[in-house]
């Protein structure tokens, strides 16, 4: 096989990962759509990491209600000066502080809840592309039914019963996308399990799951890669609809879509309040999906 | 295809009796809860028990499921909780309501992706299927109650061209559906496009498609007659898919703009706890799906001959 098939086997992760990530960069710049994406995330990381430095007021100190964007804070005993750089909403919140703290909140639960999904759907679909059988019919049979149900039904449905935290719309998430991931990782298992270095890790005799994780997984890696980028969008996107139906991360602490579905019905007189965090919670999945279509772009390059 | 048709018709009967199982399961394994739910929080226990009594609430789980599928199956799921009107009373006016929102967000969508997609992926790397595409991003990328925002903003309060809600209350008005549309066809538009521009792009790589340029056929034949022909089989399967997705969209639509459709009906039922009306909602959302998935397939292998099933 190719050399990058056996230092895969033999350098652990470290060194070898950080390497390839940083090639992985470097090969981004060819794709000036795939840049644009990746300086939208970053940029709002950046902004999430340094939310208490950056932040000009306490996201939920209520100040002055109504105000417009630009208005100025006269400053009180307990909070200093400022400017109202996006506006205040109507208990007097600042609006560009709350997008400030809620993009904390919808990097947190996005990744997570990506990442959760993805780890039940790996190993679903490695157990159905590797062993066949029964074991694939079932958990295909399994998908299918799953995702033939719209999504936001399945979500609405599932979240208003259970009660809208944190912990639940992880849950409903991991339970709506790894049928999907699983589908993808089934795919290209079917493929990888009948290649020469799984027949020899299988003559050395090493476990099952040990072929599967460590000679089937790496493998598939690339197109994994762009689906979690497009995925981490559509997880994005549903973080904020759930919060726009009130059926979100629980008030107060900021949320995207839960200001949004605070405010809307003053959006006429006061579309400032809706209008900032419609384009802070559109620029973060765009930023994901512009990503992804670079890294598909470079990779089919390859 | 016969034996396609049945496993096909087969496989729609089975997904929609195991999402029924799993929706009874959800919703009415806790006895007690349901009664509450129905009889409200300050009922008293013996009455509780009296209605779980008379309704049948006390038989084996299994028994209740099979006699709920039975009346589900006729098309009756109880009366409504929060409406106290027979389910269907309420649904069927409201899944009438979203069909008429979704014929028009068809009857928009088809013909701007399509139209989008051919252009795009007629000549594969231009400045137009460039420009196709990253719209296409960039509109797909934006939620709709974003796009909702973002176009009442516009159209609303900057134009005062359209009503910022659409309930329909002084009867049918083209006016207020005209933004429900706007936001829905926006979203999905993009995705479409994307799916037609990447088939046209395929044919017009194939071998006769370079034939007929080469033997001297007019450009416009040799896209209309030769390859629009395979190039629209797969955006039907995804157009027919978008059914599936148009029922999350209706949720978040009709709920920003208060329009009385089947969406906010399933979003008010299950906000409220209305498990005999979630329930006819859920199963009403599968079928529909269930059912244009089973189209898709049905028509995909019809209208590619090369695809032989069995």
């Amino acid at each position: 096989m190719s050399d990058a098939t056996t230092r895969d086997e033999t350098i652990p992760a470290g060194s070898g990962a950080l390497l390839r990530a940083l090639r992985a960069i470097a090969l981004l710049r060819e794709s000036w759509i795939g840049m644009i994406g990746a300086a939208l995330v970053l940029f709002w990381m950046v902004t999430a990491i340094l939310a208490p430095v950056i932040a000009p007021f306490e996201p939920n100190a209520t100040l002055m209600p109504f105000q417009k964007p630009g208005a100025v804070f006269p400053g009180n005993a307990d909070v200093a000066a400022g400017t109202f750089l996006l506006g205040t909403d109507h208990i007097g919140r600042d609006i560009a502080s709350r997008l400030i703290w809620g993009s904390r909140t919808v990097l947190v639960h996005a990744p997570f809840a990506t990442v959760c999904a993805y780890l039940v759907g790996i190993l679903m679909g490695l157990a159905a592309g590797y062993y066949r059988g029964w074991v694939d019919d079932l958990l295909s049979r399994l998908a299918d039914i799953i995702l033939s149900f719209p999504v936001l039904v399945l979500y609405v449905i599932i979240i208003a019963h259970f009660g809208a935290s944190a912990a639940n719309i992880v849950f409903a998430i991991i339970f709506a996308s790894s049928p999907g991931i699983m589908r993808i990782v089934r795919g290209l298992v079917l493929d990888l399990r009948n290649r020469d270095y799984v027949a020899a890790a299988q003559t050395r005799g090493e476990p099952a799951w040990w072929i599967m994780v460590v000679e089937i997984l790496p493998n598939a890696r690339g197109p994994l890669i762009v689906d979690a980028c497009l995925r981490l969008g559509y997880v994005t996107i549903t973080i904020g609809v759930l919060g726009f139906l009130g059926l979100g991360l629980p008030p107060p602490d900021p949320d995207w879509g839960g200001m949004i579905n605070e405010t809307r019905s003053m959006a006429l007189a006061f579309p400032h309040m809706v209008v900032f965090p419609c384009i802070a919670i559109s620029s973060l999945i765009l930023g994901f999906n512009l990503l992804a279509d670079g890294l598909r772009e470079i990779s089919l390059r390859d | 295809m016969l034996v396609f048709l049945t496993k096909r018709l087969a496989f729609m009967v089975i997904t929609m009796i195991v999402v029924s199982a799993l929706l009874f399961v959800l919703l009415e394994i806790d006895v007690d809860g349901v009664a509450t739910k129905v009889l409200g929080p300050y009922s008293s226990a013996e009455q509780r028990e009296l209605w779980l009594e008379r309704n049948g609430y006390r038989d084996p789980l299994g028994e209740r499921y099979l006699r709920w599928l039975a009346n589900a199956a006729r098309g009756d799921f109880g009366d409504s909780i929060r409406f106290k009107t027979p389910v269907g009373e309420v649904l069927w006016p409201r899944l009438w309501n979203t069909a008429i929102l979704g014929f028009w967000v068809f009857a928009v969508m088809i013909p701007l992706s399509l139209v989008l997609g051919v252009l795009a992926g007629m000549r594969e790397g231009s400045l137009l299927d460039r420009s196709i595409s990253i719209t296409g991003i960039v509109t797909t990328s934006v939620p709709e109650f974003a796009s909702a925002v973002f176009l009442s903003a516009i159209f609303v309060f900057w134009l005062k061209l359209f009503p910022g809600t659409s309930s329909m209350s002084d009867g049918f008005s083209f006016r207020e559906l005209a933004l429900p549309v706007m936001v829905l066809v926006l979203y999905d538009f993009g995705y479409v496009a994307r799916m037609t521009r990447a088939s046209m792009a395929e044919v017009m790589t194939t071998p006769y498609i370079r034939t007929a340029i080469l033997k001297g056929l007019p450009y416009r034949t040799v896209i209309l007659k030769h390859a629009l022909r395979n190039a629209l089989i797969a955006p039907f399967t995804v157009i027919m898919l978008q059914v599936n997705w148009l029922l999350s969209g209706v949720i978040v639509v009709e709920f920003f703009f208060a329009y009385k459709g089947f969406g906010a009906l399933l979003l008010e039922a299950s906000l409220n706890q209305d498990i005999f009306l979630i329930e006819a909602c859920a199963m009403v959302a599968v079928f529909v799906a269930v059912a244009t998935q089973t189209i898709a397939d049905v028509g995909y292998t019809y209208l590619n001959p090369r695809i032989r099933f069995t």
